[in-house]
């Protein structure tokens, strides 16, 4: 049938096939967010400002306050955050600045991409096996009840989990730095600790802190990792001993059994808050990332 | 004074390389203990009862994980048929179209896509795809899989169509090829290994995704093939029995999980490989 369509016809439908798959992405989208939008509207009414504020998740008394979800979510990134810091920069540096070639670069390169790889539900089960008995073995010596899981192990299974991520990141960044500026600060004798510190980090700072905001984009909406460590008990966690829960592996946990309509609309709303705040930090992180291999 | 010699900041130098090596090492470390793990606890998991059988009732020796592996390799069929063309599709819109409107439009609807936590896909796909139709799906997890490998499959689309020198297009058309023919028959095979290259990676992205799928396709302790029944996947199979205290379910998620990971690693090497062998060069 194809065959007997004039030549017109033929690119009509085929440039209308390509707009139309791009339109068709834009409205599915659109479509995703207004999902969100419109199932939470019902929590949006009822809970108010009590969403934010309030301390008492309790679908049984219908009170939902998903502040301690926001406050455990914040808690685990930035640690994971902070802890995956100087890892995640050293690997950055020793990718990007001392050894672009070779063996031992190749060799880190690869684990770096291996770990990148290496499925969340993986790293979970792992921590859950061996990191978490660990702790519970820490917190016997030192006299805490003796969890195991909780915020501590789902803060070291996110930075295991986000050093190859923001490493690699990072590494890209400062290989675009320009080579003329580096010789030109080598050239006045400067050592090669000298020319990081003084030149390449202060060139490539925005690149990085984009990079490392990616990265907290990523902990923020990691679920299952997090979800098998963390305790899932939706209180503010007294300690970093304690147990926690954040807003992505609340709606792993609590979705399948919700059965009243404000239980399901609340977990939506947790899920269009997530969405939002994801989204802000990608597209910020992005944009930071391009100006900046434009700028070089 | 003594901060300013030659001696002190070559001291410093070395100290500093020092770190460096020893931090980045040090982050090589977990990779070096999960794969030990894996490969310790993993491989003697496996045997021929683990690829061809189903989970055994709790008690009873044996078992393997064969819904989870049919399950998994026709979840990401689906994927792959709902993502891939519409992939190539939108690929060759934007690098064909670099300007226009809609485009810049579709650009930010990917990047923002690709951002979307994974557990927000699958709760929207329940939404669509599972409160309709009162039941999970493999066809729901295949769809929430396909959106979520859509982003790197259009970017690695576009940005190996953008490579391809406009010389090639213009002798097309000067031919007197049609526009739809040149895009189809000469563009879209000189950037073949790129595209191809993008899926791959892209498959091996969502192959290990277990959040979009608990509340699309679920889970299934039996062989299924249906496309509108629940069904197993391997990542979800692994959150499972990891969470489950038996001994007999953990040694099944250890096999799980060195399955697992070997064929992302596959996924990710014959991507690798075929940049390699087949990258045209202009």
């Amino acid at each position: 049938m194809f065959r007997t369509l004039s030549l017109q016809t033929k690119e009509n439908i085929f440039q209308q096939i390509l707009a139309g798959s791009a339109f068709f992405v834009v409205a599915v989208l659109f479509l995703f967010f207004l999902t969100l939008l419109l199932k939470s509207l019902s929590a949006i009414w009822s809970n108010g400002f009590n969403f934010f504020s309030g301390t008492v998740w309790d679908p049984l008394t219908g009170a939902y306050g998903a502040f301690p979800l926001l406050f455990g979510t914040l808690l685990t990134s930035v640690l994971a955050l902070l802890l995956a810091l100087p890892f995640a920069l050293s690997s950055a540096l020793f990718l990007g600045e001392f050894f672009r070639k070779g063996l031992i670069a190749s060799a880190l390169r690869s684990s770096v991409e291996l770990l990148a790889g290496i499925p969340s539900v993986v790293y979970g089960f792992w921590a859950l096996l061996v990191l978490v008995p660990l702790i519970r073995r820490i917190e016997i010596t030192l006299g805490i009840v003796p969890f195991g899981v909780g915020v501590l192990a789902a803060a070291l299974v996110l930075t295991i989990m986000i050093i190859p991520y923001a490493a690699s990141l990072s590494a890209e960044v400062i290989k675009l730095v320009p080579q003329d500026i580096r010789e030109a600060a080598y050239s006045l004798g400067a050592t090669r600790y000298e020319v990081i510190r003084r030149v390449i980090l202060p060139q490539a700072r925005s690149g990085i802190c984009a990079g490392i905001l990616l990265a907290l984009g990523r902990a923020l909406g990691e679920t299952m990792a997090v979800t098998m460590v963390i305790g899932n008990a939706n209180k503010i966690p007294a300690s970093l001993f304690d147990v926690g829960n954040t807003m992505a592996s609340l709606i792993a946990n609590e979705l399948a059994e919700a059965t009243d309509p404000l239980y399901v609309s609340s977990l939506v709303q947790v899920g269009l808050l997530l969405f939002l705040i994801s989204a802000l930090i990608n597209l910020t992180g992005r944009y930071v990332v391009k100006k900046f291999s434009v700028e070089s | 004074m003594m901060f300013n010699t030659l001696h002190w900041r070559r001291f410093l130098d070395k100290i500093f390389l020092g770190i460096i090596c020893f931090f980045s090492f040090l982050s090589a470390l977990p990779l070096i203990l999960i794969l030990g793990y894996l490969l310790i606890k993993g491989v003697s998991a496996l045997n021929w009862q683990f690829f061809c059988r189903v989970p055994q009732p709790l008690g009873e020796a044996g078992g393997g994980i064969a819904n989870a592996l049919l399950g998994s390799l026709l979840l990401l069929v689906v994927a792959f048929a709902l993502a891939a063309p519409l992939g190539l599709c939108l690929g060759i819109y934007l690098a064909e179209n670099k300007k226009s409107r809609l485009a810049d439009c579709a650009r930010l609807a990917v990047e923002i896509l690709q951002g979307v936590p994974s557990i927000v896909i699958g709760l929207v796909l329940y939404t669509w795809l599972v409160l309709p139709f009162r039941t999970f799906s493999a066809l729901a997890g295949g769809a929430a899989l396909a959106l979520m490998m859509l982003p790197v499959s259009v970017r690695s689309a576009e940005e190996t169509l953008r490579r391809i020198p406009p010389e090639i297009k213009e002798a097309a058309l000067a031919l007197g090829v049609p526009y739809y023919r040149t895009i189809l028959r000469v563009i879209v095979p000189s950037g073949l290994s790129g595209i191809i290259t993008g899926v791959l990676l892209s498959l091996a992205r969502v192959a290990g995704e277990t959040a979009p799928l608990l509340f699309t396709a679920f889970g299934n302790p039996f062989l299924s093939w249906r496309l509108d029944r629940p069904i197993e996947s391997v990542p979800h199979l692994i959150f499972y029995y990891a969470t489950s205290p038996y001994a007999e379910w953990h040694r099944l998620a250890w096999g799980a999980s060195f399955v697992l990971v070997l064929g992302v690693l596959f996924l990710n090497l014959a991507a690798k490989f075929l940049t390699r062998r087949w990258r045209v060069q202009f």
